[in-house]
């Protein structure tokens, strides 16, 4: 019995070891969850009018599933995850996305043709090269600010 | 011996058949586009439209290059961009080939994407690609000879959406429509089939 939960605690401590150079500033430590931010990306907006997009991925380190319930940026009036969806007819649609649960040990990506941060009624242009901060918003309270940068308008992924 | 040369022969025949299922289903007669039906050949379709140039452009304009058409709005932060992105991508790996190829973007969504969006749109990508508007009648005659469909979805926020028809159609020189690229086919995929599609433009103007 011991045993097991020396283990449990020896993989929680490795764990944080290897988090800790990806662990963002505004990680809420209040819990045991440890959830990192990979390859933040955006595409630069052609003006305001339109939506932004942005791309990123999330990943759990921690012993329990969590969910991504939501966004916040002050880039965006209206910060949202959405989703698109090609059926079988090879018609595409795109619907606002339920609670995403990342599971323990799992990744989630938000990548081109699947799930991506929709920035609504954007407050200024998305310019190439620039970053802007994005928050993430979790159901065990954590909230996650990550700089996004901004690729081209054609990026295809966080290279470019 | 005897036994295992059947099971070899059993294990030829159904990598065989495997094989001819998945190219029927993939590339043979059971190729099937959007709904089991396939694009009409440019020839037989009827619209005219505006490019982003302003000047008139119907089916025949197509004629005598092989083409690439696909269906997308400019207001959507997702598929577009990245349909956008791949074709750049593709006629980037063509090269100057990519000159004898009409790319065309038509719009479904034509009250937001007028001429002036859509010549703005198209300049952030590659410069074959033109952008094709009208009105919402022009649009629905080009979708039916498309076989494309698409249909506005009202937002929560007031704002709303359109569903579309993302695979791209390949049609050959003489309008011939060749196949579908479906939408985030990887480029090792799609330029091949572009590639065959030119290769009939070829034969077609020998035969």
């Amino acid at each position: 019995m011991f045993k097991v939960f020396a283990k449990g605690f020896l993989g929680l401590a490795v764990a944080l070891v290897m988090n800790l150079p990806t662990m963002s500033a505004a990680q809420d430590a209040s819990n045991d969850t440890l959830i990192s931010v990979e390859n933040p990306w955006a595409r630069a907006s052609i003006g305001m009018s339109r939506p932004g997009g942005a791309y990123l991925t999330i990943r759990n380190d921690g012993k329990d599933t969590v969910s991504l319930v939501g966004l916040r940026a002050e880039i965006s009036g209206m910060a949202s995850v959405h989703e698109t969806r090609t059926n079988s007819d090879g018609v595409s649609s795109m619907t606002p996305a339920e609670d995403i649960a990342i599971p323990a040990g799992g990744t989630v990506a938000l990548e081109p043709g699947g799930y991506h941060a929709m920035l609504m009624q954007l407050q200024s242009p998305l310019v190439e090269g620039e970053t802007f901060p994005l928050t993430l918003l979790f159901s065990d309270g954590t909230e996650l600010e990550v700089n996004v940068p901004i690729l081209g308008v054609g990026a295809r992924g966080p290279e470019g | 011996m005897g036994k295992a040369a059947k099971f070899i022969a059993i294990g030829a025949v159904a990598i065989v058949f495997a094989l001819f299922i998945g190219w029927w289903q993939v590339d043979g007669p059971g190729a099937g586009p959007v709904s089991g039906e396939r694009p009409l050949p440019l020839t037989a379709m009827d619209f005219n439209l505006t490019d982003q140039d302003g000047a008139d452009v119907s089916p025949a304009s197509l004629i005598g290059q092989p083409s690439l058409v696909f269906f997308g709005f400019t207001y959507c932060p997702d598929v577009c961009p990245t349909t956008l992105s791949d074709i750049s991508g593709w006629l980037d790996d063509l090269g100057t080939e990519a000159e004898d190829l009409n790319t065309i973007l038509i719009t479904v969504d034509p009250d937001r994407d007028t001429v002036e969006t859509l010549a703005e749109y198209v300049s952030y990508f590659h410069p074959q690609i033109q952008g094709w508007t009208g009105s919402e009648d022009q649009i629905a005659d080009a979708a039916e000879g498309f076989r494309a469909t698409y249909e506005k979805v009202e937002g929560a926020d007031g704002g709303y959406t359109m569903n579309h028809t993302a695979g791209v159609f390949l049609f050959d020189a003489t309008g011939r429509f060749v196949s579908i690229i479906d939408y985030h086919e990887p480029r090792e995929f799609a330029v091949p089939k572009i590639r065959r599609a030119m290769q009939d433009r070829a034969e077609g103007a020998e035969s």
